[in-house]
């Protein structure tokens, strides 16, 4: 390697190992959570191994049985029984208590054989379904994260599909992500364009002014942001008010515009709309004023100038900040967190919800897989049409 | 069909009332609630004394309330001790990085400029909730250090990006007339270099202090209670309950934007100068 | 209690916990099921509902039927966000006798019961999610009724003359815990703590400032007046004989084992 390209590594380097270890590395070992738990293979391996020559119907035999029966005392003292026994409920609902309960009571039992003594603690010890969620369970690697984040579910028999009607989350919740935005992006879009053309076509002085007024909110918290909207808007708030006053809506008719999905769409559009009017000002600053005079002059309407001679010159302006716009609001968490009600919370929110509350980690981890999937694709085709490092920073 | 001149001031006329109220969207907001943040009463809509400027309807009472709290002073010392000190080492490792990526001898730019960008561009819920699980096994979950790494990894990019964009209209033929005239790296980077690429920066530096004043997923995730910042005492409170002290932290942050702003278009106007 | 099982919690003999003021042993003094095997029950709070006086002229809502009564009662309701408490008032206010709550909600048909009355008024719910919000929401007129932790409602009558009302029927109780996270460096001082905080004056100095009441019958002795007012608490307190005409019990049992599909039903119910 010639010294230029090893200096230029060497200069890399040390900010390449920070990102890759403070960041990357924990991004990616959550990832594996996904797809990867082996609490259950390493607390039951001994019942696993007898498992797997059960047939799958009827109980299994005695051995399976004496496994299972000393794997889970030993659990009970090792205190890791709970962690097993939320792993296994959680594939088949109301185990818990009786994996809980099993250890304390065989120690009052004889010895002798355990199959009978564990069917006279809980009849559900003789439900085949017991032993396939144990089964499940203790697959260390496995995709029933995947399947569950997109509303399928593996059958007992090993067939895939989809989760009953009253269970499905989590593809509704994709698609209202990617709706919400698409419509903040075409909102932004909306928006933007016109404010981004007065200030590339404005003189020098105004536009640093009026560009200025576009960057005071880009500059302020987030958190800022969506107080003021929530002031702004909640029943007894500035808008409503104003609605009062203004004789068009009753007072006791006060419209619910926070804590829904109006609240999520306009707070982030609010928010997102900078990100939108920079890159469109910078396209617009290089299309002369004359251009549209001209055209203009040969007898084009204003309708005809714009889409033929303007509107092309700034598709690569619309594309980076729709583009941008997108990838920022299918992250979304916060705003939506604190203005979205229930109909307008997004993924981000069930990730969190399921990090921090159902603490069902292998899922959120699977939920977070599929956005950040879908965040990189977007991000792969911003770099190849506009480039990372032309992007513009307020 | 073209437009009369009635038509056409009309339309002009249309067009920038249309400007207006977009300009009106983006600024009502911060400035509604500055107002609000002098409310008399512990309400945070506005009083009738208010609206007819009754200066009895005014006070500095969320103010001093908010100063006089020790929660949220604690909460902005721990907001600039963790936004300095991951600026510091974001703006170190990022300006050194930059350099790196300007040069065409780069091998695996672009490779390395993703993996560089990413804390930019990974959803902040995924981030955070990496970092809590690989944080906490470490045991710097709930400490100060472990939100300085944290706020510095996802302050990096701003800083890369920024010098990146000083650094490709620098001239390198002022770093090769150094060399020349028998000056070292070192001493070519110190006097020749930095300080034409000093406001990039400094700007870096600016938004990834900005980054970590105003980031509260993160914190949300691996902050105990000795680390709360002010973003993070601002979600209690919306949570929670909205008094106007909320607001005026709101109106402080609000000031400290414009600050900012200010700052970072002064810096803009030099690099621009030193072209 | 799953605390306890997963090995997160330090176990507490109840025989080290302080005799009651008379010498009655804390075994004997702790009302039922207060002592767990890594926890000691300080405290009975309740979720009931309530509402604001000033925003509801005319009737006044009175049962927990009344609270899912959109055509008597109309306007927006807050609930906390969790399948916890809803469900069961759901189903009593569906007929379900207080006995027999736990039963039905442990059968698939009792679960779609409860979702399907609470489908009846999902529309006008507003989701709240920290214990602050209901009375605030109440006062704000954001909601009409919301259901709410009894306390907070007695904080926001008494301390901020909020002119809110509790409807206790059908008010579901539960015990307020103190544990010691397992593997703690100061075991002994969190022990100490929780002998000191689950003596019969340290819950009865608790009982002074919010209206939640003791777990021990020597505490409940000692309830007195507010520490800030001087207003009587026993009159607030959910155990209040006057407020416990139909009082249901929250079954943790049922919902260690049953929490995870809840919560998986009811997000997906949330969403549709």
């Amino acid at each position: 390697m010639s010294r230029a390209r090893l200096r230029a590594a060497g200069l890399v380097a040390p900010l390449a190992v920070f990102v890759g270890v403070t960041f990357a590395v924990p991004v990616v070992l959550m990832l594996v959570r996904s797809v990867y738990d082996p609490t259950v293979a390493d607390v039951m391996p001994e019942t696993l191994a007898r498992l797997e020559e059960w047939d799958g119907r009827g109980a299994p035999g005695e051995p399976v049985y004496a496994a299972a029966a000393a794997e889970l005392m030993r659990a009970a003292d090792e205190r890791t029984l709970g962690q097993v026994a939320s792993r296994i409920n959680r594939v088949q609902s109301g185990l818990r208590s009786v994996l809980v309960r099993t250890p304390r009571l065989l120690r009052e039992t004889p010895a002798g054989a355990r199959r009978e003594a564990l069917l006279d603690i809980d009849p559900d010890w003789g439900d085949p379904a017991t032993w396939h969620a144990i089964r499940t369970a203790g697959d260390a690697l496995t995709a029933r994260h995947y399947l569950h984040a997109v509303d399928l579910d593996r059958a007992t028999d090993g067939t895939i599909g989809r989760r009953p009607e009253e269970e499905r989350v989590y593809l509704r919740l994709f698609a209202r992500t990617f709706g919400v935005g698409l419509t903040v992006t075409a909102l932004c879009l909306l928006l933007g364009y016109p404010i981004a053309y007065l200030i590339a076509h404005a003189s020098p002085g105004n536009a640093r002014w009026l560009l200025a007024l576009v960057l005071v909110p880009f500059w302020t918290s987030l958190l800022v942001r969506t107080t003021s909207w929530i002031v702004l808007l909640q029943t007894q708030g500035v808008v409503n008010d104003l609605l009062v006053a203004l004789g068009l809506v009753a007072d006791g008719g006060r419209l619910a515009l926070v804590h829904n999905m109006t609240g999520t769409l306009v707070a982030m559009t609010h928010i997102l709309l900078p990100f939108m009017v920079l890159p469109l000002y910078s396209v617009m600053r290089g299309i002369p004023s004359r251009q549209m005079a001209a055209a203009a002059s040969l007898g084009a309407t204003f309708a005809q100038a714009f889409r033929r001679v303007y509107w092309p010159q700034t598709v690569s302006g619309v594309g980076a900040g729709s583009l941008l716009v997108f990838i920022l609001a299918l992250g979304y968490y916060i705003t939506p967190a604190l203005v979205g009600g229930q109909s307008g919370q997004l993924i981000s929110n069930f990730i969190a919800y399921h990090m921090q509350t159902s603490l069902n980690w292998g899922l959120a981890g699977a939920l977070g897989g599929i956005l950040l999937a879908a965040v990189a694709a977007l991000y792969l085709v911003y770099d190849r049409a506009v480039g990372i490092e032309n992007m513009r920073l307020g | 069909m073209t437009l009369s001149p009635l038509g056409s001031r009309l339309a002009r006329g249309a067009y920038l009332a249309v400007c207006g109220l977009v300009f009106v969207f983006l600024l009502a907001p911060l400035l509604a609630i500055v107002p609000l943040s002098f409310n008399a009463e512990p309400y945070f809509t506005f009083t009738e004394g208010m609206l007819r400027l009754d200066a009895e309807a005014f006070s500095l009472r969320w103010y001093r309330e908010v100063a006089g709290d020790p929660v949220w002073r604690r909460a902005l010392a721990n907001s600039l001790l963790i936004g300095s000190a991951a600026t510091v080492l974001a703006t170190g490792l990022g300006t050194l990085a930059a350099m790196g990526l300007a040069s065409r001898a780069m091998p695996g730019r672009r490779l390395a400029m993703g993996l560089l960008i990413s804390p930019m561009v990974v959803p902040l819920v995924i981030s955070a909730a990496g970092m809590f699980f690989f944080y906490s096994a470490l045991g710097l979950a709930q400490t100060h250090l472990g939100l300085i790494l944290a706020h510095a990894a996802l302050g990096t990019p701003f800083v890369v990006i920024t010098v990146t964009a000083t650094l490709s209209a620098f001239d390198r033929n002022l770093s090769r007339a150094a060399a020349g005239m028998g000056a070292g790296p070192w001493l070519t980077f110190r006097r020749v270099e930095l300080p034409i690429i000093a406001p990039g920066v400094v700007s870096g530096a600016l938004f990834a202090f900005a980054a970590s004043f105003d980031e509260v997923v993160v914190v949300l995730f691996m902050a105990g209670e000795a680390q709360r910042t002010i973003p993070r005492q601002m979600w209690a409170g919306v949570r929670e309950q909205i008094s106007p002290a909320i607001l005026a932290v709101a109106t402080f942050l609000i000031a400290f934007a414009v600050a900012l702003l200010w700052t970072v278009e002064w810096l803009r106007g030099r690099v621009r100068a030193a072209r | 209690m799953s605390g306890c099982d997963e090995g997160l919690l330090e176990r507490i003999d109840p025989a080290t916990l302080a005799a009651a003021p008379d010498g009655t042993p804390a075994t004997d003094d702790f009302l039922p099921d207060t002592l767990l095997e890594c926890s000691v029950g300080t405290l009975f709070y309740s979720t009931v509902f309530a509402y604001n006086d000033e925003r509801m002229p005319g009737e006044k809502p009175a049962t927990l039927e009344d609270f899912f009564d959109l055509e008597r009662f109309p306007g927006r309701r807050g609930m906390r966000r969790t399948p916890l408490v809803n469900l069961e008032f759901a189903l009593m206010a569906d007929g379900v006798p207080v006995e027999a709550v736990y039963e039905v909600l442990d059968t698939p048909e009792g679960l779609d019961r409860a979702l399907r009355k609470l489908d009846s008024i999902k529309p006008e719910v507003v989701w709240w999610e920290a214990g602050a919000q209901p009375p605030q929401m109440l006062a704000d007129g954001e909601v009409v009724m919301s259901t709410a932790y009894n306390g907070r409602i007695f904080n926001a009558q008494v301390l901020e003359q909020q002119p809110l009302v509790i409807v206790w029927d059908g008010q579901v109780l539960d015990i307020g815990q103190l544990g010691i996270v397992a593997g703690t460096r100061n075991l002994d001082a969190a022990l100490e703590f929780v002998r000191f905080a689950s003596t019969a004056p340290s819950m009865a100095a608790v009982s002074s400032h919010i209206a939640y009441s003791p777990a021990r019958r020597s505490g409940l002795a000692l309830v007195g007046t507010h520490a800030d007012t001087g207003i009587e608490m026993m009159p607030h307190m959910p155990t209040y004989a006057e407020n416990t005409r139909r009082v249901l019990n929250s079954d943790w049992l049922c919902w260690s084992d049953q929490m995870d599909a809840m919560n998986e039903r009811f997000s997906a119910w949330l969403a549709q």
